[in-house]
Protein backbone atom coordinates (compact mmCIF):
# COMPACT_ATOMS: atom_id res chain seq x y z
CA UNK A 1 0.00 0.00 0.00
CA UNK A 2 0.97 3.77 -0.51
CA UNK A 3 1.91 4.94 2.81
CA UNK A 4 -0.64 8.42 3.64
CA UNK A 5 1.25 10.98 5.54
CA UNK A 6 -2.35 11.93 6.78
CA UNK A 7 -3.07 8.27 8.13
CA UNK A 8 0.62 7.94 9.57
CA UNK A 9 0.42 11.31 11.80
CA UNK A 10 -3.04 10.20 12.67
CA UNK A 11 -2.46 6.66 14.06
CA UNK A 12 0.38 8.06 15.42
CA UNK A 13 -0.65 11.30 17.34
CA UNK A 14 -3.61 9.80 18.49
CA UNK A 15 -1.87 6.45 19.93
CA UNK A 16 0.66 8.92 21.47
CA UNK A 17 -2.44 10.99 23.19
CA UNK A 18 -4.27 7.77 24.15
CA UNK A 19 -1.43 6.36 25.99
CA UNK A 20 -0.20 9.91 27.66
CA UNK A 21 -3.81 8.87 29.43
CA UNK A 22 -3.13 6.34 29.94
CA UNK A 23 -0.29 6.67 31.90
CA UNK A 24 -1.90 9.92 33.89
CA UNK A 25 -4.58 7.51 35.07
CA UNK A 26 -2.30 4.59 35.86
CA UNK A 27 -0.33 7.50 38.15
CA UNK A 28 -3.39 8.17 39.70
CA UNK A 29 -4.70 4.36 40.23
CA UNK A 30 -2.02 3.36 42.00
CA UNK A 31 -1.62 6.49 44.09
CA UNK A 32 -5.15 6.42 44.87
CA UNK A 33 -4.91 2.28 45.79
CA UNK A 34 -2.33 3.65 47.66
CA UNK A 35 0.75 1.62 45.70
CA UNK A 36 2.44 4.64 45.74
CA UNK A 37 2.66 7.65 48.19
CA UNK A 38 -0.65 10.01 46.86
CA UNK A 39 0.09 12.38 44.43
CA UNK A 40 -0.51 15.86 45.35
CA UNK A 41 -0.25 17.93 41.97
CA UNK A 42 -3.06 17.97 40.52
CA UNK A 43 -1.43 20.57 37.82
CA UNK A 44 0.18 17.37 36.49
CA UNK A 45 -2.96 15.52 34.93
CA UNK A 46 -4.36 18.66 33.58
CA UNK A 47 -1.52 19.68 31.46
CA UNK A 48 -1.30 15.93 31.04
CA UNK A 49 -4.91 15.86 29.98
CA UNK A 50 -4.37 18.60 28.20
CA UNK A 51 -1.43 17.47 26.10
CA UNK A 52 -3.24 14.08 25.41
CA UNK A 53 -6.07 16.43 24.01
CA UNK A 54 -3.98 18.89 21.40
CA UNK A 55 -2.08 15.37 20.15
CA UNK A 56 -5.35 13.89 19.04
CA UNK A 57 -6.35 16.95 18.09
CA UNK A 58 -3.41 17.38 15.98
CA UNK A 59 -4.37 13.67 14.72
CA UNK A 60 -7.95 14.48 13.92
CA UNK A 61 -6.94 17.43 11.75
CA UNK A 62 -4.37 15.58 10.19
CA UNK A 63 -7.19 13.16 9.50
CA UNK A 64 -8.83 15.46 7.01
CA UNK A 65 -5.70 15.67 4.68
CA UNK A 66 -6.66 12.05 3.32
CA UNK A 67 -10.49 13.29 2.44
CA UNK A 68 -11.23 14.07 -0.61
CA UNK A 69 -14.14 15.96 0.72
CA UNK A 70 -13.37 16.98 4.24
CA UNK A 71 -16.36 19.07 4.45
CA UNK A 72 -18.37 15.85 3.95
CA UNK A 73 -16.78 14.35 6.93
CA UNK A 74 -20.01 14.68 10.01
CA UNK A 75 -21.49 11.78 7.48
CA UNK A 76 -18.77 9.54 8.33
CA UNK A 77 -20.45 8.60 11.70
CA UNK A 78 -23.37 7.32 9.69
CA UNK A 79 -22.31 3.30 9.52
CA UNK A 80 -21.38 2.53 12.78
CA UNK A 81 -22.88 -0.91 12.81
CA UNK A 82 -20.67 -1.92 10.13
CA UNK A 83 -17.78 0.05 9.51
CA UNK A 84 -14.59 0.43 11.67
CA UNK A 85 -13.80 3.66 10.12
CA UNK A 86 -17.21 5.05 11.25
CA UNK A 87 -16.65 3.69 14.84
CA UNK A 88 -13.03 5.38 15.09
CA UNK A 89 -15.01 8.82 13.92
CA UNK A 90 -17.13 8.05 16.91
CA UNK A 91 -14.94 6.54 19.28
CA UNK A 92 -12.31 9.49 18.86
CA UNK A 93 -14.38 12.85 19.84
CA UNK A 94 -16.22 10.54 22.48
CA UNK A 95 -12.41 9.42 23.63
CA UNK A 96 -11.36 13.20 23.31
CA UNK A 97 -14.92 14.75 25.26
CA UNK A 98 -14.01 12.27 28.29
CA UNK A 99 -10.05 12.87 28.50
CA UNK A 100 -11.20 16.41 28.60
CA UNK A 101 -13.36 15.97 31.39
CA UNK A 102 -11.00 14.18 33.38
CA UNK A 103 -9.02 17.21 32.86
CA UNK A 104 -11.64 19.42 34.05
CA UNK A 105 -12.65 17.01 37.18
CA UNK A 106 -8.45 17.64 37.85
CA UNK A 107 -8.76 21.20 36.96
CA UNK A 108 -11.65 22.00 39.34
CA UNK A 109 -10.78 19.99 42.45
CA UNK A 110 -13.92 17.57 42.11
CA UNK A 111 -12.28 15.30 44.71
CA UNK A 112 -15.31 15.12 47.03
CA UNK A 113 -15.85 11.17 47.47
CA UNK A 114 -19.20 9.93 45.67
CA UNK A 115 -19.00 6.65 47.51
CA UNK A 116 -16.67 4.63 49.27
CA UNK A 117 -15.37 1.28 47.90
CA UNK A 118 -15.47 -1.92 50.58
CA UNK A 119 -11.76 -1.46 50.53
CA UNK A 120 -11.87 2.50 51.40
CA UNK A 121 -10.80 3.95 48.94
CA UNK A 122 -12.69 6.87 48.32
CA UNK A 123 -14.12 6.68 44.58
CA UNK A 124 -14.17 10.46 43.46
CA UNK A 125 -15.36 12.26 40.07
CA UNK A 126 -11.26 11.98 38.78
CA UNK A 127 -11.49 8.45 38.63
CA UNK A 128 -14.96 7.74 36.94
CA UNK A 129 -14.14 10.31 34.81
CA UNK A 130 -10.99 8.21 34.17
CA UNK A 131 -12.34 4.89 34.13
CA UNK A 132 -14.76 6.03 31.41
CA UNK A 133 -12.02 7.69 29.68
CA UNK A 134 -9.76 4.61 29.95
CA UNK A 135 -12.42 2.55 28.47
CA UNK A 136 -13.38 5.07 25.54
CA UNK A 137 -9.52 5.16 25.19
CA UNK A 138 -8.94 1.25 24.37
CA UNK A 139 -12.12 1.10 22.07
CA UNK A 140 -10.48 3.90 20.26
CA UNK A 141 -7.73 1.75 19.90
CA UNK A 142 -9.61 -1.30 18.82
CA UNK A 143 -11.58 0.56 16.05
CA UNK A 144 -7.93 2.24 14.87
CA UNK A 145 -6.05 -1.21 14.39
CA UNK A 146 -9.68 -2.78 13.42
CA UNK A 147 -9.21 -0.34 10.51
CA UNK A 148 -6.59 -2.42 9.31
CA UNK A 149 -7.14 -5.94 10.73
CA UNK A 150 -10.47 -6.63 9.57
CA UNK A 151 -9.25 -6.40 5.95
CA UNK A 152 -9.09 -10.08 5.25
CA UNK A 153 -7.29 -9.76 1.54
CA UNK A 154 -4.42 -7.20 3.31
CA UNK A 155 -2.84 -10.79 5.05
CA UNK A 156 -0.13 -8.31 6.75
CA UNK A 157 -2.86 -6.72 8.37
CA UNK A 158 -5.36 -9.15 9.09
CA UNK A 159 -4.14 -10.34 12.62
CA UNK A 160 -4.77 -9.48 16.01
CA UNK A 161 -1.07 -8.56 15.95
CA UNK A 162 -2.53 -6.04 14.08
CA UNK A 163 -4.52 -4.14 16.92
CA UNK A 164 -2.29 -5.49 20.02
CA UNK A 165 0.91 -3.23 17.98
CA UNK A 166 -1.45 -0.11 17.91
CA UNK A 167 -2.32 -0.50 21.88
CA UNK A 168 1.08 -1.42 22.66
CA UNK A 169 3.11 1.07 20.31
CA UNK A 170 0.43 4.13 21.19
CA UNK A 171 0.88 2.78 25.52
CA UNK A 172 4.30 3.28 24.49
CA UNK A 173 5.09 6.55 23.61
CA UNK A 174 2.38 7.50 25.88
CA UNK A 175 4.05 6.47 29.33
CA UNK A 176 7.96 7.65 27.68
CA UNK A 177 6.19 11.45 26.87
CA UNK A 178 4.41 10.91 30.28
CA UNK A 179 8.10 10.44 31.73
CA UNK A 180 8.88 13.29 30.39
CA UNK A 181 6.80 15.55 31.09
CA UNK A 182 6.71 14.49 34.58
CA UNK A 183 10.54 15.05 34.86
CA UNK A 184 9.91 18.36 32.66
CA UNK A 185 7.35 19.15 35.75
CA UNK A 186 9.22 17.64 38.91
CA UNK A 187 6.96 15.44 40.13
CA UNK A 188 8.01 12.15 41.70
CA UNK A 189 6.22 9.82 39.32
CA UNK A 190 9.44 10.13 36.59
CA UNK A 191 11.15 6.86 37.53
CA UNK A 192 7.51 5.09 37.86
CA UNK A 193 6.76 6.33 34.05
CA UNK A 194 10.43 5.47 32.81
CA UNK A 195 9.93 1.84 34.33
CA UNK A 196 6.14 1.41 32.77
CA UNK A 197 7.45 3.44 29.77
CA UNK A 198 10.48 0.52 29.57
CA UNK A 199 8.15 -2.24 30.09
CA UNK A 200 5.97 -1.47 27.18
CA UNK A 201 8.59 -0.23 24.71
CA UNK A 202 9.86 -3.87 25.30
CA UNK A 203 6.78 -5.12 25.16
CA UNK A 204 5.94 -3.21 21.85
CA UNK A 205 9.15 -4.15 20.77
CA UNK A 206 8.43 -7.89 21.43
CA UNK A 207 5.09 -7.84 19.69
CA UNK A 208 5.94 -6.06 16.56
CA UNK A 209 8.64 -8.76 16.16
CA UNK A 210 6.42 -11.07 16.03
CA UNK A 211 4.28 -9.77 13.44
CA UNK A 212 7.33 -8.90 11.14
CA UNK A 213 7.94 -12.84 11.59
CA UNK A 214 4.56 -13.26 10.54
CA UNK A 215 4.35 -11.05 7.96
CA UNK A 216 7.83 -12.96 6.29
CA UNK A 217 6.02 -16.28 6.39
CA UNK A 218 2.63 -14.74 4.66
CA UNK A 219 1.55 -16.88 1.89
CA UNK A 220 -0.74 -14.69 -0.59
CA UNK A 221 -3.89 -16.86 -1.01
CA UNK A 222 -4.71 -15.27 -4.15
CA UNK A 223 -2.29 -15.21 -7.42
CA UNK A 224 -2.38 -14.93 -10.95
CA UNK A 225 -4.06 -18.30 -10.95
CA UNK A 226 -6.93 -17.01 -9.59
CA UNK A 227 -7.41 -13.18 -10.25
CA UNK A 228 -7.67 -14.10 -14.19
CA UNK A 229 -8.68 -17.39 -13.59
CA UNK A 230 -6.52 -19.22 -15.99
CA UNK A 231 -4.98 -22.52 -14.21
CA UNK A 232 -1.24 -22.38 -15.69
CA UNK A 233 1.58 -21.85 -13.97
CA UNK A 234 3.24 -19.59 -16.11
CA UNK A 235 1.16 -16.07 -16.23
CA UNK A 236 2.78 -13.20 -17.55
CA UNK A 237 1.07 -10.16 -17.41
CA UNK A 238 1.60 -8.25 -20.84
CA UNK A 239 -0.12 -4.73 -20.38
CA UNK A 240 -2.16 -3.48 -18.28
CA UNK A 241 -4.25 -1.77 -20.26
CA UNK A 242 -3.27 1.78 -20.13
CA UNK A 243 0.48 3.54 -20.86
CA UNK A 244 -0.12 6.18 -18.41
CA UNK A 245 -0.37 5.65 -14.43
CA UNK A 246 -4.03 5.09 -12.87
CA UNK A 247 -5.48 5.21 -9.00
CA UNK A 248 -4.48 1.48 -8.89
CA UNK A 249 -0.88 2.19 -9.64
CA UNK A 250 -0.97 4.99 -7.23
CA UNK A 251 -3.15 4.22 -4.33
CA UNK A 252 -1.74 0.33 -3.86
CA UNK A 253 2.48 0.73 -4.79
CA UNK A 254 4.67 2.25 -2.63
CA UNK A 255 7.22 2.89 -5.30
CA UNK A 256 10.61 2.51 -3.03
CA UNK A 257 12.78 -0.33 -3.99
CA UNK A 258 13.25 -3.50 -1.84
CA UNK A 259 15.99 -1.75 0.03
CA UNK A 260 14.61 1.40 1.06
CA UNK A 261 12.02 -0.78 2.98
CA UNK A 262 14.05 -2.40 4.58
CA UNK A 263 16.28 0.13 5.71
CA UNK A 264 13.27 1.48 7.05
CA UNK A 265 12.06 -1.31 9.09
CA UNK A 266 15.80 -1.11 10.70
CA UNK A 267 15.45 2.42 11.23
CA UNK A 268 12.35 2.06 13.02
CA UNK A 269 13.38 -0.64 15.08
CA UNK A 270 15.94 0.98 16.67
CA UNK A 271 14.37 5.02 16.74
CA UNK A 272 10.98 3.55 18.11
CA UNK A 273 12.53 0.94 20.65
CA UNK A 274 15.84 0.25 21.10
CA UNK A 275 17.18 4.00 21.55
CA UNK A 276 14.54 5.00 23.50
CA UNK A 277 14.89 1.74 26.06
CA UNK A 278 18.57 3.23 26.60
CA UNK A 279 17.62 7.00 26.94
CA UNK A 280 15.03 5.61 29.14
CA UNK A 281 17.12 3.41 31.33
CA UNK A 282 19.59 6.29 31.54
CA UNK A 283 16.27 8.22 32.95
CA UNK A 284 15.29 5.73 35.68
CA UNK A 285 18.72 6.60 37.27
CA UNK A 286 18.56 10.38 36.71
CA UNK A 287 14.63 11.39 37.08
CA UNK A 288 15.48 14.73 37.53
CA UNK A 289 16.88 15.28 34.25
CA UNK A 290 14.40 16.27 31.90
CA UNK A 291 16.52 16.20 28.70
CA UNK A 292 17.02 12.47 28.70
CA UNK A 293 13.10 11.68 28.54
CA UNK A 294 12.57 14.46 26.21
CA UNK A 295 14.61 13.42 23.15
CA UNK A 296 13.54 10.12 24.32
CA UNK A 297 10.04 10.61 23.18
CA UNK A 298 11.24 12.86 20.20
CA UNK A 299 13.02 9.97 18.92
CA UNK A 300 10.78 7.38 19.73
CA UNK A 301 8.00 9.31 17.89
CA UNK A 302 10.14 9.41 15.10
CA UNK A 303 10.48 6.38 14.95
CA UNK A 304 6.92 5.02 14.66
CA UNK A 305 6.42 7.28 11.93
CA UNK A 306 8.91 5.03 10.21
CA UNK A 307 7.18 2.37 12.16
CA UNK A 308 3.79 3.04 10.45
CA UNK A 309 5.32 3.76 7.20
CA UNK A 310 6.80 0.28 6.61
CA UNK A 311 3.34 -0.58 8.50
CA UNK A 312 1.43 0.52 5.13
CA UNK A 313 4.47 -0.25 2.88
CA UNK A 314 4.55 -3.38 4.14
CA UNK A 315 0.93 -4.40 2.96
CA UNK A 316 0.31 -6.20 -0.64
CA UNK A 317 -2.95 -5.61 -1.96
CA UNK A 318 -4.07 -8.40 -4.39
CA UNK A 319 -4.94 -5.81 -6.89
CA UNK A 320 -1.32 -5.47 -7.21
CA UNK A 321 -1.38 -8.63 -9.53
CA UNK A 322 -3.58 -6.76 -12.56
CA UNK A 323 -0.45 -3.84 -12.36
CA UNK A 324 2.50 -5.34 -13.28
CA UNK A 325 3.57 -4.36 -16.53
CA UNK A 326 2.57 -1.02 -18.38
CA UNK A 327 2.60 -2.84 -22.00
CA UNK B 1 -34.43 -11.60 -6.49
CA UNK B 2 -32.63 -9.64 -9.73
CA UNK B 3 -28.66 -9.98 -9.75
CA UNK B 4 -27.41 -7.85 -13.08
CA UNK B 5 -24.03 -8.66 -14.55
CA UNK B 6 -21.84 -8.78 -17.25
CA UNK B 7 -20.90 -12.56 -18.50
CA UNK B 8 -16.89 -11.92 -20.83
CA UNK B 9 -16.45 -14.62 -22.80
CA UNK B 10 -12.39 -14.70 -22.77
CA UNK B 11 -12.29 -17.30 -25.59
CA UNK B 12 -14.22 -14.54 -27.84
CA UNK B 13 -12.53 -11.18 -26.66
CA UNK B 14 -9.64 -9.87 -29.08
CA UNK B 15 -8.57 -7.00 -27.06
CA UNK B 16 -9.70 -4.42 -29.19
CA UNK B 17 -10.45 -1.81 -26.06
CA UNK B 18 -13.86 -0.79 -27.86
CA UNK B 19 -15.46 -1.75 -24.19
CA UNK B 20 -12.71 0.48 -22.99
CA UNK B 21 -13.28 3.81 -25.45
CA UNK B 22 -16.91 3.21 -25.09
CA UNK B 23 -17.55 2.77 -21.39
CA UNK B 24 -15.56 6.19 -20.90
CA UNK B 25 -17.54 7.88 -23.62
CA UNK B 26 -20.84 6.92 -21.97
CA UNK B 27 -20.22 7.44 -18.39
CA UNK B 28 -18.02 10.91 -19.14
CA UNK B 29 -20.86 12.46 -20.74
CA UNK B 30 -23.93 11.73 -18.07
CA UNK B 31 -25.18 13.43 -15.86
CA UNK B 32 -23.07 12.34 -12.61
CA UNK B 33 -20.31 14.68 -13.79
CA UNK B 34 -16.71 13.55 -16.57
CA UNK B 35 -14.70 10.66 -15.75
CA UNK B 36 -11.98 13.39 -15.35
CA UNK B 37 -8.80 12.82 -17.60
CA UNK B 38 -5.43 14.90 -16.50
CA UNK B 39 -2.43 15.35 -18.69
CA UNK B 40 -4.28 13.46 -21.26
CA UNK B 41 -1.82 14.80 -23.98
CA UNK B 42 0.90 15.32 -21.48
CA UNK B 43 4.00 13.45 -20.21
CA UNK B 44 2.18 11.30 -17.96
CA UNK B 45 -1.62 10.97 -18.51
CA UNK B 46 -4.50 9.38 -16.10
CA UNK B 47 -7.98 9.18 -16.00
CA UNK B 48 -10.37 7.71 -14.43
CA UNK B 49 -11.75 4.44 -16.28
CA UNK B 50 -14.47 2.16 -15.11
CA UNK B 51 -13.07 -0.29 -17.59
CA UNK B 52 -9.61 -1.50 -18.84
CA UNK B 53 -8.87 -4.84 -20.67
CA UNK B 54 -6.01 -5.88 -19.78
CA UNK B 55 -3.16 -8.85 -21.76
CA UNK B 56 -1.41 -11.90 -20.24
CA UNK B 57 0.72 -14.45 -21.56
CA UNK B 58 0.56 -17.90 -20.66
CA UNK B 59 2.87 -20.79 -20.89
CA UNK B 60 6.26 -20.40 -22.34
CA UNK B 61 7.65 -18.98 -25.71
CA UNK B 62 6.87 -20.69 -28.43
CA UNK B 63 3.85 -22.64 -26.43
CA UNK B 64 2.05 -19.59 -25.58
CA UNK B 65 -1.33 -18.25 -25.46
CA UNK B 66 -2.51 -14.42 -25.41
CA UNK B 67 -5.49 -13.75 -23.15
CA UNK B 68 -7.13 -10.57 -23.29
CA UNK B 69 -8.97 -9.98 -19.89
CA UNK B 70 -11.30 -6.84 -19.59
CA UNK B 71 -11.80 -6.18 -15.98
CA UNK B 72 -14.19 -3.96 -13.98
CA UNK B 73 -16.39 -3.93 -10.99
CA UNK B 74 -17.70 -6.97 -11.03
CA UNK B 75 -20.80 -5.86 -9.13
CA UNK B 76 -20.06 -9.12 -6.15
CA UNK B 77 -23.21 -10.59 -4.53
CA UNK B 78 -21.23 -10.18 -0.85
CA UNK B 79 -19.50 -6.46 -1.88
CA UNK B 80 -16.46 -6.07 0.88
CA UNK B 81 -16.24 -2.66 -0.04
CA UNK B 82 -20.00 -1.72 0.79
CA UNK B 83 -19.79 -2.35 4.79
CA UNK B 84 -16.52 -1.05 4.91
CA UNK B 85 -18.05 2.76 3.92
CA UNK B 86 -18.29 5.07 6.75
CA UNK B 87 -21.08 7.57 5.52
CA UNK B 88 -22.91 4.52 3.26
CA UNK B 89 -22.21 6.14 -0.25
CA UNK B 90 -21.52 2.74 -1.15
CA UNK B 91 -24.20 0.60 -1.65
CA UNK B 92 -25.82 -2.49 -3.15
CA UNK B 93 -28.88 -2.02 -4.64
CA UNK B 94 -31.68 -4.30 -3.39
CA UNK B 95 -33.82 -4.29 -6.94
CA UNK B 96 -30.98 -5.58 -9.32
CA UNK B 97 -28.16 -5.74 -7.14
CA UNK B 98 -25.78 -3.38 -8.83
CA UNK B 99 -22.99 -1.90 -6.47
CA UNK B 100 -23.14 2.10 -6.59
CA UNK B 101 -21.34 5.11 -5.10
CA UNK B 102 -23.45 8.13 -3.99
CA UNK B 103 -21.18 10.93 -5.15
CA UNK B 104 -23.05 13.10 -3.05
CA UNK B 105 -22.07 11.33 0.40
CA UNK B 106 -18.70 9.90 -0.64
CA UNK B 107 -15.90 12.04 1.53
CA UNK B 108 -12.97 10.63 -0.71
CA UNK B 109 -11.68 8.21 2.03
CA UNK B 110 -10.60 5.64 -0.38
CA UNK B 111 -11.47 2.96 2.82
CA UNK B 112 -13.99 1.35 -0.01
CA UNK B 113 -10.84 1.09 -2.49
CA UNK B 114 -8.56 -0.71 0.39
CA UNK B 115 -11.43 -3.08 0.81
CA UNK B 116 -11.84 -4.03 -3.13
CA UNK B 117 -9.49 -7.01 -3.43
CA UNK B 118 -10.11 -6.32 -7.20
CA UNK B 119 -8.87 -2.78 -7.58
CA UNK B 120 -12.07 -2.22 -9.58
CA UNK B 121 -12.76 1.36 -7.58
CA UNK B 122 -10.86 4.16 -8.74
CA UNK B 123 -10.60 8.28 -7.01
CA UNK B 124 -11.76 10.70 -9.27
CA UNK B 125 -8.73 13.21 -9.14
CA UNK B 126 -11.27 16.25 -9.70
CA UNK B 127 -14.07 15.22 -8.45
CA UNK B 128 -12.47 13.71 -4.99
CA UNK B 129 -14.90 10.89 -4.87
CA UNK B 130 -14.76 7.15 -5.64
CA UNK B 131 -16.19 5.78 -8.82
CA UNK B 132 -16.40 2.61 -10.58
CA UNK B 133 -18.85 0.77 -13.03
CA UNK B 134 -22.63 1.46 -12.95
CA UNK B 135 -23.34 -1.38 -15.22
CA UNK B 136 -24.71 1.92 -17.15
CA UNK B 137 -27.80 2.04 -14.91
CA UNK B 138 -28.39 5.39 -16.20
CA UNK B 139 -28.96 3.57 -19.45
CA UNK B 140 -30.70 -0.60 -18.75
CA UNK B 141 -33.58 1.56 -17.47
CA UNK B 142 -33.71 4.45 -20.11
CA UNK B 143 -37.02 4.45 -21.51
CA UNK B 144 -36.47 6.65 -24.53
CA UNK B 145 -33.72 4.18 -25.84
CA UNK B 146 -35.10 1.59 -28.27
CA UNK B 147 -35.26 -1.59 -26.02
CA UNK B 148 -32.24 -3.42 -27.56
CA UNK B 149 -29.88 -0.47 -26.76
CA UNK B 150 -30.90 -0.74 -23.03
CA UNK B 151 -27.48 -2.24 -22.23
CA UNK B 152 -24.27 -1.52 -20.65
CA UNK B 153 -22.01 0.50 -23.23
CA UNK B 154 -19.36 -2.19 -22.89
CA UNK B 155 -21.96 -4.84 -24.23
CA UNK B 156 -23.08 -2.81 -27.28
CA UNK B 157 -20.08 -1.60 -28.41
CA UNK B 158 -18.24 -5.36 -28.34
CA UNK B 159 -17.93 -6.23 -31.97
CA UNK B 160 -17.36 -10.05 -31.27
CA UNK B 161 -20.41 -10.42 -28.59
CA UNK B 162 -17.84 -11.16 -25.95
CA UNK B 163 -19.77 -9.56 -23.77
CA UNK B 164 -23.05 -10.66 -22.30
CA UNK B 165 -25.65 -8.88 -20.10
CA UNK B 166 -28.24 -9.62 -17.76
CA UNK B 167 -29.90 -11.13 -15.05
CA UNK B 168 -28.12 -13.88 -13.00
CA UNK B 169 -30.42 -15.13 -10.80
CA UNK B 170 -32.80 -16.04 -13.37
CA UNK B 171 -31.63 -19.61 -14.69
CA UNK B 172 -33.05 -18.94 -18.25
CA UNK B 173 -31.50 -15.94 -18.79
CA UNK B 174 -28.78 -15.98 -21.57
CA UNK B 175 -26.00 -15.25 -18.85
CA UNK B 176 -27.13 -17.96 -16.51
CA UNK B 177 -27.32 -20.14 -19.56
CA UNK B 178 -23.56 -19.14 -20.60
CA UNK B 179 -22.05 -19.83 -16.73
CA UNK B 180 -23.85 -23.26 -16.94
CA UNK B 181 -23.06 -24.40 -20.22
CA UNK B 182 -19.56 -22.92 -21.00
CA UNK B 183 -18.25 -23.29 -17.77
CA UNK B 184 -18.47 -19.58 -16.10
CA UNK B 185 -16.14 -18.57 -13.53
CA UNK B 186 -15.61 -16.26 -10.59
CA UNK B 187 -12.23 -14.00 -9.96
CA UNK B 188 -10.81 -14.79 -6.46
CA UNK B 189 -13.29 -17.05 -5.36
CA UNK B 190 -11.08 -17.73 -2.11
CA UNK B 191 -12.25 -14.32 -0.50
CA UNK B 192 -16.00 -15.32 -0.30
CA UNK B 193 -17.06 -11.67 -2.23
CA UNK B 194 -18.88 -13.83 -4.78
CA UNK B 195 -18.69 -11.78 -7.62
CA UNK B 196 -21.45 -11.71 -10.08
CA UNK B 197 -19.65 -10.85 -12.88
CA UNK B 198 -18.41 -14.17 -14.69
CA UNK B 199 -15.83 -15.20 -17.48
CA UNK B 200 -15.94 -17.68 -19.61
CA UNK B 201 -12.74 -19.49 -20.11
CA UNK B 202 -10.95 -20.03 -23.12
CA UNK B 203 -12.02 -23.05 -24.93
CA UNK B 204 -10.19 -25.68 -27.71
CA UNK B 205 -12.07 -25.74 -30.52
CA UNK B 206 -11.08 -28.65 -32.27
CA UNK B 207 -13.07 -30.24 -35.47
CA UNK B 208 -12.06 -33.99 -36.42
CA UNK B 209 -12.91 -34.57 -40.23
CA UNK B 210 -12.59 -38.38 -41.33
CA UNK B 211 -12.05 -38.90 -44.76
CA UNK B 212 -15.21 -40.57 -45.93
CA UNK B 213 -16.72 -37.27 -44.77
CA UNK B 214 -14.87 -35.72 -48.01
CA UNK B 215 -17.21 -37.47 -50.30
CA UNK B 216 -20.60 -37.58 -50.28
CA UNK B 217 -21.35 -41.58 -50.00
CA UNK B 218 -24.97 -40.21 -51.47
CA UNK B 219 -23.42 -38.46 -54.68
CA UNK B 220 -25.60 -39.09 -57.21
CA UNK B 221 -23.23 -39.17 -60.19
CA UNK B 222 -21.01 -42.22 -60.00
CA UNK B 223 -17.24 -42.41 -59.50
CA UNK B 224 -16.78 -42.59 -62.94
CA UNK B 225 -18.96 -39.41 -63.64
CA UNK B 226 -17.23 -37.71 -60.80
CA UNK B 227 -13.91 -37.87 -62.30
CA UNK B 228 -14.72 -36.61 -66.03
CA UNK B 229 -16.86 -34.06 -64.57
CA UNK B 230 -13.83 -32.50 -62.36
CA UNK B 231 -11.38 -33.05 -65.03
CA UNK B 232 -10.14 -29.76 -66.43
CA UNK B 233 -11.17 -29.34 -69.90
CA UNK B 234 -13.79 -31.43 -69.83
CA UNK B 235 -17.28 -31.47 -68.58
CA UNK B 236 -19.97 -28.52 -68.90
CA UNK B 237 -18.49 -24.91 -68.22
CA UNK B 238 -20.31 -21.79 -67.79
CA UNK B 239 -20.40 -21.62 -72.12
CA UNK B 240 -22.83 -24.56 -71.86
CA UNK B 241 -25.27 -22.89 -70.02
CA UNK B 242 -25.10 -19.43 -71.31
CA UNK B 243 -25.20 -17.62 -75.04
CA UNK B 244 -23.11 -14.98 -74.85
Amino acid sequence: MHPAFSVIFLTTLIGAGQGLFLALFTGQIFSQFKLMPAQNDYNFYVIGSLIALVLMALGLFSSFFHLGHPERAWRSAAKWRTSWLSREVIALPATMIAIFVYGLAHYMGWKDPIFTMPGGTAVDATLLAGLVATVLTYTLFVCTGMIYGCIKFLQEWHTPLTVINFILMGTASGFTLATALSAYMGTDLTSFYASWAIFFTLLALIFRLASIQRNKRIKPRSDLKTAIGVNHNKIRQMSQGSMGGSFNTREYFHGKKAGFVKSIKVIFLILAFIVPLVLLGISLGSPSAYVVPALAILIQYLGLLAERWYFFADANHPQNMYYQQIS
Amino acid sequence: MTQLALVIDLNVCVGCHACVTSCKEWNTSGQAGPLVDKNAYGEDPTGTFFNRVQSFEIGTYPQTETVHFPKSCLHCEEPPCVPVCPTGASFKREEDGIVLVDYDKCIGCKYCSWACPYGARELDEQQRVMKKCTLCVDRIYDESLPEDERKPACVLSCPTSARLFGDIHDENSEVSRAIREDAGYQLMPEWGTKPSNHYLPRRKTRVKIYKDELERVDNPLSKEERKRHNAPGTGPSLDDMTSW
